[in-house]
Parts: structure tokens; sequence; C-alpha cells
């Protein structure tokens, strides 16, 4: 009984302790005032003076700041539109490369999955990184667009929102291959075999059994990709413009350059409110395949 | 065995160049003799000569190392504790509240995980450095490490457990004997991507150390962000080696073990 | 399929159950005084495993309820039953791996309830076998021996005494994927074995070999379960399994116990048209009684037949509903009327079943039911009496059938 006690109590304090008490306290900041000292907020818990009169100096300010200055709400639509956008894309080369995985011979699956895999444990730093040396004006897309004629002119690529789809495209390619390989795999080929006996075309076959068959799969991979760049802050800083306006950068630039702790948790509380509706919806899109699995 | 339709290899074809041309040009130009990174000037390996020589990078590497080895650790035995609690434990108070601590944290931007945990550290009064750091990475990995441990466990064949138990072992016993060598290489796998995530992150490390601990990645974010350099080439090479080589070693192992297991099987049905 | 069938077929003689004093049986009929085992019926003896009141809730389910059953030292006992029947759960409950809700259970006199499975003297052999996939086939076996602390050189003949009983001897370096299903269900039976148990709980442990290996594997078991003296609990739900090994079968369903008696009294005086029902086939027929002399009844059945003359061990008032059940076996066909029978109806022949050494007539009465008979095809099958669509003469002795309430 103490034994169970322990295993239970252990990783659940570190997780209420280092992961739920610091949102408590992102709350509690945005909820505050920025002021010139150590640390830069107001007010702070005080024993002495009691819970209601620190409560009662909590306000909505920042919230109203955020909606009133449309820098931040400039800044949340441009990242639901380069989410949104980047997964497309990321969909649109991800399934045709899982489908061709999937109808691969047996015995080289095993290798394209590696393949696939490895950059996903390789650093991704140095995976946006080695972009910035492909698409620089002087860089080795250019050079090889002007060797081969096709323009006279370097293109600017860096440090514009394209630089920035393509590189969420390269870096979270596994995210969407790996869920559509696994769900169109289970695919029983002949399914598509009894489609096209019963008069189906090859790609009235695709579009009727192996899309609807691999829909679980393609709305996991599409959620893994939009959760996460939502937040991104490493690729539109390194890949981006200065007119790139994604959230995860802006709060990373009130925090360390401006300073202003409490907006910048307000922009924190507002970008997790955005993200809680995607991540309930994926939830239940695997509690659905799981079920159906059984 | 069929062929693969012209389109299906086209698309293979160009996916995984995609993938792995902008690497492979990062490696090439890693061996550049020249200072500007997008002309060839000739093989040379002094980039290389010169990041040995760099205090600062190395340092950074040292911190990381030290940092990811320890929060991984750590990690793994949280982690593995957390999934044996969701798969075996039952029901207890809070058992929402704890799954949803768990997944929670691979769905959360990370500047939000930074941010947070700043914010605590600062209010506990903590000196940030190479101890922040690693609690911040353990928080977040031992969720990796407990959603790999867990889909082990939920496969786990609980009749070996009850047997244990039936054979005179105490329930942690039973675990030690029985669970734990055969989840294993999901406990090591587990260990390696909470070791890998360590080693890569740059923002909640940038949120969480202090001036006196700085990592790889933030140094080398640091140093690309004033662009590209033919060190920080030659250093993302060397990563870059140390993970291929990693990933082909186990799948190999993997496979040969997997192939050895089939062979065993065929080979004691056949002399039945 | 019988008892009695079993010693014609038996790969070696069948000792005796019970005090190793007991002489070989012979087959042949010379037969021999036989010390009876059968502790169930000597109101001296102590059942090992004593069942009180036990009951079993999961949720809203009932899975064991309200049983009481007693099982003696080296006895096989087999539990017969479908699936969710509770049958798997009363041997969880004596493992240790479920607790009774109501009721508590005793072994040799103890109560069960607060020992821990590690701590009990009994050892259950896993329906998937549960074999340690890390450890080879001697430390398999040796595991639950090296929990007892016992000493290394009395470890190694143990298992050495263990492997030489199960004929493994060859194995014991091999990991479990090494070496074949059948070979896998030895170790189980090794390992749960070889820290000498009281009881040894046996969960399908036949289940997933094909059909000719458990027939073999059968015999094997029954054989070391005489050799070692253990007491045996088996989980079966096929009934020749359960008829062929087990010295008692109790026949399970909802968590209750129907009937509990030897294989030879479960076959031929079922309790119930479920137990009927259950092993073999049957032919049930239903009527109503009238008492007509000491354990003798004339049973009135459909329109315009003849009623049926039955003699049964049974208590039935006049005019009550009861069910005739006749083993398929124990109905004569016959192309001629026979002459002195008991009982003698006439039908067509609406199907057979040939099984090679036996055919299974489905005969059509007038009055449209169906009665099963079968023959032993003692003749080429050109040269039978009767096919199809033949009309035929069924008969059967009023010995023959059982005459049951429910």
């Amino acid at each position: 009984m103490m034994r169970r006690f322990t295993l239970i109590a252990v990783p659940y304090l570190w997780l209420l302790a280092l992961f739920l008490v610091p949102f408590v306290i992102v709350l509690k900041i945005s909820l505050s005032d920025v002021e010139l000292a150590r640390p830069p907020y107001a007010p702070h818990f005080d024993w002495a003076t009691g819970i209601w009169a620190f409560l009662s100096e909590l306000d909505f300010e920042n919230f109203t700041w955020l909606a009133e200055d449309d820098l931040y709400w400039k800044a949340y639509l441009s990242s639901l539109k380069i989410a949104v956008v980047s997964t497309f894309f990321t969909l649109l080369v991800g399934y045709p490369m899982a489908y061709a995985m999937a109808r691969a011979p047996q015995e080289w699956r095993a290798t394209l999955m590696m393949l696939v895999i490895l950059p996903f444990w390789t650093s991704f730093l140095i995976r946006v990184y080695a972009w910035m040396g492909i698409l620089s004006n002087e860089g080795f897309l250019n050079q090889f667009l002007m060797w081969t004629g096709v323009i006279s002119e370097p293109l600017t690529i860096l440090n514009t929102n394209a630089a920035v789809y393509i590189g969420i495209v390269y870096t979270y390619l596994p995210f969407m291959i790996l869920p559509i390989y696994a769900a169109l795999e289970r695919l029983d080929e002949s399914l598509i075999e009894a489609a096209e006996d019963l008069g189906c075309s090859r790609l009235s076959a695709f579009w009727l059994v192996t899309i609807p068959l691999s829909k679980t799969g393609i709305i996991a991979g599409c959620f893994l990709v939009f959760i996460p760049v939502l937040g991104e802050f490493v690729i539109p800083s390194l890949l981006g413009g200065s007119d790139t306006l994604m959230i995860g950068k802006v709060l990373w630039e009130e925090f360390f350059s401006n300073r202003d702790w409490p907006v910048a948790s307000a922009v924190a509380v507002v970008l997790l409110l955005l993200l809680i509706i995607p991540i309930v919806l994926f939830q239940r899109n695997q509690q659905k395949q799981q079920e159906a699995e059984q | 065995m069929k062929r693969m339709s012209w389109f299906n290899t086209v698309s293979l074809t160009l996916g995984f160049a995609f993938l792995y041309v902008p690497m492979l040009i990062l490696v090439i130009y890693s061996f550049n003799a020249s200072k500007l990174v997008t002309v060839w000037a000739g093989f040379s390996t002094k980039w290389y000569g010169e990041l040995l020589q760099n205090e600062a990078f190395l340092n950074a590497a040292w911190v990381t190392i030290k940092v990811a080895v320890i929060s991984s650790t750590i990690a793994t035995v949280l982690g593995t504790m957390a999934a044996y609690v969701l798969v075996r434990g039952g029901r207890f108070m809070g058992r929402t509240l704890f799954s949803g601590m768990i997944y929670a944290p691979l769905v959360m931007p990370e500047v939000i995980t930074g941010l947070s945990l700043l914010l605590l550290f600062i209010g506990l009064g903590l000196d940030r450095g190479v101890m922040t750091i690693v609690l911040a990475h353990t928080t977040f990995s031992m969720c990796y490490v407990s959603v790999v441990v867990s889909s082990r466990l939920v496969t786990f064949d609980r009749s070996l457990e009850e047997a244990a138990l039936d054979l005179g072992c105490s329930p942690s016993e039973a675990f030690r004997l029985v669970t734990l060598p055969i989840i294993a290489p999901a406990v090591i796998s587990g260990w390696l991507l909470a070791f890998t995530l360590s080693l890569d992150d740059l923002v909640i490390a940038s949120f969480t150390s202090g001036p006196a601990a700085t990592t790889l990645p933030i140094k080398i974010y640091s140093a690309v962000r004033l662009g590209v350099s033919p060190e920080i080439n030659a250093l993302s090479t060397l990563m870059i080696a140390v993970v291929t080589i990693g990933v082909i070693t186990a799948s190999l192992v993997n496979k040969r073990q997997m192939v050895r297991q089939k062979r065993d099987e065929r080979a004691a049905e056949r002399s039945a | 399929m019988l008892r009695p069938a079993l010693c014609l077929f038996a790969p070696k003689p069948l000792i005796a159950r019970g005090p190793s004093l007991a002489p070989v049986r012979t087959c042949g009929g010379r037969s021999l005084t036989i010390p009876v085992f059968e502790p169930w019926n000597d109101p001296e003896a102590k059942p090992l495993i004593q069942f009180q009141n036990v009951t079993k809730r999961f949720g809203d389910f009932t899975a064991i309820d309200d049983l009481t059953i007693g099982i003696y030292e080296k006895e096989f006992f087999a539990l017969l039953g479908p699936s969710g029947c509770g049958k798997t759960t009363m041997m969880r409950m004596l493992a240790g791996f479920e607790t009774p809700t109501e009721g508590s259970i005793y072994l040799a006199g103890q109560d069960m309830a607060p020992v821990p499975p590690n701590k009990r003297a009994t050892n259950m052999m896993f329906q998937s076998y549960a074999l340690f996939p890390h450890l080879s086939i001697w430390e398999n076996i040796a595991f639950g021996l090296k929990r007892e602390k016992m000493p290394k050189h009395d470890i190694n003949d143990r298992v050495e005494e263990m492997l030489r009983l199960t004929r493994l001897e060859k194995f014991a370096n091999r990991k479990p994927h090494q070496i074949s299903g059948g070979q896998r269900q030895r170790v189980a039976l090794a390992r749960s074995l070889a820290k000498h148990p009281k009881l040894l709980l046996l969960d399908e442990p036949l289940g997933a070999l094909d059909k000719k290996l458990r027939q073999d594997t059968q015999f094997e078991l029954m054989d070391i379960q005489e050799k070692t003296g253990t007491t045996f609990v088996i989980v079966t739900h096929d009934q020749e399994e359960a008829m062929t090994v087990a010295s008692r079968v109790a026949v399970m369903d909802h968590g209750k116990i129907i009937q509990v008696a030897t294989p030879d009294r479960i076959y031929e005086t079922p309790n119930s048209v479920y137990v009927a029902d259950f092993i073999g086939e049957v032919n049930i027929i239903d009527g109503t009684a009238t008492p007509n002399g000491p354990d003798s009844y004339s049973v009135a059945w459909k329109d315009g037949q003849a009623p049926l003359n039955v003699q049964s061990p049974a208590d039935f008032s006049e005019g009550q509903t009861c069910h005739l059940a006749i083993r398929p076996e124990k109905v004569t066909i016959n192309a001629e009327k026979p002459e002195g029978v008991d009982n003698l109806v006439q039908g067509k022949i609406l199907d057979i079943a040939y099984l090679g050494n036996i055919s299974t007539y489905h005969v059509e009465l007038p009055s449209g039911a169906v009665i099963k008979a079968q023959s032993a095809n003692t003749r080429r099958i050109s040269r039978r009496a009767f096919t199809w669509e033949d009309t035929v003469w069924l008969s059967w002795t009023a010995t023959a059938g059982v005459l049951l309430a429910e």
C-alpha cells in the first residue's frame, strides 16, 4: 500500500510542482501590472495583507491591452494562417510519401521508415539552419537556378514567409508521414481490388476507399503539425523576416527584449486558449481510432 | 514481389531528396576551405580544427551533455513510474488530472513551458544554471518517456506478472525480475528519446538557463542568427554523424535480433 | 471419450488413482480389487479446499454466486463450462488474484483471504503459459525455487527432476521462443510443479495445442498427476478433456455449479437438461410422467405416439412435466420391426452424419420430432440396410434414458 502510494505520489508531485504550479503563476502574472522592479511585476502575494487584498489588485488590463493593440491579434491571426497553410502543404508532400511507403515491397519498409525517422533524431535547430545556407540570396538554391538559367536575378526567399513555410514543411514532415503511413499500412489491399472489381477506376477507388480509410491518420498527422507550429519560435526567428508575425516570436521578444512579463504571460494564456480546441479535437480523433482498433 | 508504380517511385525519390539534400549540402560545405559558406574553394578540414579549439563551444557541449544525461536518467525513472501508474495503477484520486499532466506537455508550445518554468524558478528564488535546466528538461521529457513505456506496458501480457507472484515474488520483485527486463527495450528507447530531446532543446533551455550555464543549442542559435558560418556547419556535421551512426546501429541490431528470433521459432516448430 | 474406453487406447497402462498400493488396472475385464478413490463419499474425509458460500461480483456482474464445494487431496478436479460461467474466476480466487466478495475459501483448513498470491502453497499453470521470455527454460523452472531461497544444489536437483518428468532435458538452455508450443506447455507445467505445491491450478492448459497433441498431453498430465500425487484443479471448456483427465467434474453455468460427479455419472445420470445437453449428444423428449411402479414411469409425449416406458431413479408425481434424456448411442436403429423391446417408434431417415467408425442418423417421426440414433459401422457402407428417406424402427430399453425435472 505504502509502495503504491510512493509510486503514484512521486511523479504526481513532480508534475504538480513543475507543470501545474508554473501555469498558475503565469495566469497570476498575466493579471498583474508591470513594474520597474525585480521581479518586474506587481502585486506580490503577501500573507500579511491577506488573499482578498491580493486578489483585488489583479485585473484583466493586460488582456484588454492585447485586444486593443493590433500587433497581438495580427500575430495570432498570422500564426493561425501560417499554421493552416503549412499544415496543408505538409499533407500535400507527406501523403504521397506515406502512400508510396505503404505500397513499397515489404522488405524495404523498415528501411524507409528509418529514413523518415532519422531526421527526427537530428537536431531541429540544425535542420532549420541547413535551409539558411540554401535559401539566402547567394545560397545554393539561387546559384542552382541561375546556373540552369531559370532566373537571372537572385530571388529573395530567406527572411520571408515563403522560407518559413519551407522550413515548417521540412521539419514537421515526419510527424505527418508516420500516422498516415500507419493507417495506410493496415489497409487491406484486397479492399482496393474489391472496389476495382465492383467497377471503380483506379482513381475513384483511391478517392472512395483509400482516402476515407486513412482519414484518422490524416487527421492525426495534421494536428501533430498544426499544434506545435502555432507556437513555433525557432523557424520564424531564423528563416522569417521582420514582418513575419508569429505568436511564439512575439512572446519571446516581449519577454526578453521588452521585459514586459505580465504581457508575455497574457500572450501565453491566450495562445493556450487558442490551442485548447485543436488539442481536444486531436484527443477525440485518437480515442476514436483506439476504439476502432479494439 | 510486384514493382512500384512510377508515381510512387517519383514521390519517394523527391520526398527523400527534400529530406536529405539540405543536410547533405550542410555536410559538404563543412569541408569547404573558404570562409564564405556558399563558394566552394576546395576540400579542407580546418573548420573542424577550429571548432575543437573553440573553448566556448566545448564548454557549452559539456554542459549540454551533462544536462542531457542527468535529466534523461531522472526522466526515465519518473516516466516509467508514471507509465506504470497510468497502465496498472487502477483508480486513485486525481487520476484524470495526472494523465492530463502527462499528455499536456507533449502538445504544449515550448515558449509557454519555458516561460512558466522560468517564472516558477524566479518565484522560488532559484539561481538559474545547470540545475534549473535539468529540472525543466526532466519535466517535459518524462512525459515522452511515459508515453513510450506505457504503449509497451499496454501490450504486456499481465499473466507474466501474475506468474511471478504465483511463484513467490513480492510485487516489487515481480517488477524487478520480470516486468522491467521485458520492457527494458522500451525504457531504453524512452531514455534515448529524452536524451535527444534534451540535447536538441533551444527554447526551454533559453528560458531556464542563466549566464553561468549555456547549452550548445543556445550557443548555436546566437551564432546562427548572425548568418551561416562554416564552423557551425562542421559542428552540425559532427552531430548528424553521431545521430546517424546511432540510429543505424540501433536499427541493425534490432533487425538482427528479429531475424534470429524468427529463425529460432521456425526451427523450434520444425523440431517439434 | 469415456473412461472405460480409455484403457483401450492408453499408451501405457493406467495406474489407479489413490494410494500407491493400488494394483494396475488392466484391460479386458479381468477385474482386480481396486481400492476406490472417492473421498467425497467418505464422511470422515476433510476436503483440502473448501469454498464456503463464496460470491464474487465485478460491479453489477455476479461471476460466482453463493458457491459451496469441497475438493479433496489428490483429486484431479475439473471445472467445466462455457466461457463466462465463472470457472476462471474460481481458479483465480484460489491462486489469490481475486478476493471473494462474500464467503471464504479454506486451504487445508486455513482461511486464505489474508494470504497474498506469493505466500500461497498453490501454483498456477497459465493459459498463455506466461513463460518469462528473457529467461532460459532452466531459469524459468528454477524461478520459484530461487524465491524460496532454496540451497543451490537442491535447486539443481529439483530442476533436473522436473526436466526429466516433463522430458525436457535437452532444452534446458533454450529460451521459450526457441521451443515448440507443446514443449512450452510442458515447461509451464514443470515450472508450476517445481515448488511441490499442495494444489496445482491449470487454466485451459491444453487450449493452445492442436487436437492430436492435446490428446497425448492429456494422458501425460494424468500420468504426472499420479506420479506426484498433487491435487490438480483444471479449468476447461472442452468436455472431452474434462472427462478424460478428471476424477470429478463440476459443470458450471452462470456462476453456479450445476452438478459435481465422476465423469461417468455426469454422462450417464446428468441431473438436469443443461448438463445432459452440455456433455455429448443427447435426445431430449418432453412429456408428462405417470408413475406405474417403483422408479418406473409411463411418459406421455407427442400426440398420437404410444407412451414411453422409463425406469429412472427419480421422483415424479402424476401428470408432472418431465424431460427424457437419452443418448443417441443407446437408441437402436433397425430396418425391420424388432420384437420385445420396451420402446419402439417408427420414422424416416432425414440425415446421416457419417463419421467413419460410427454414423448418426437423424430420424423424423410422423409427429415431426427428430430423434438421433447412433450405430457403429460394422459393415461396409455399401452393404448398409438403410439410407436416406428409408423408413426405420428406433428402439431403446426402459433403463436407457434418464428422466429429468428441468
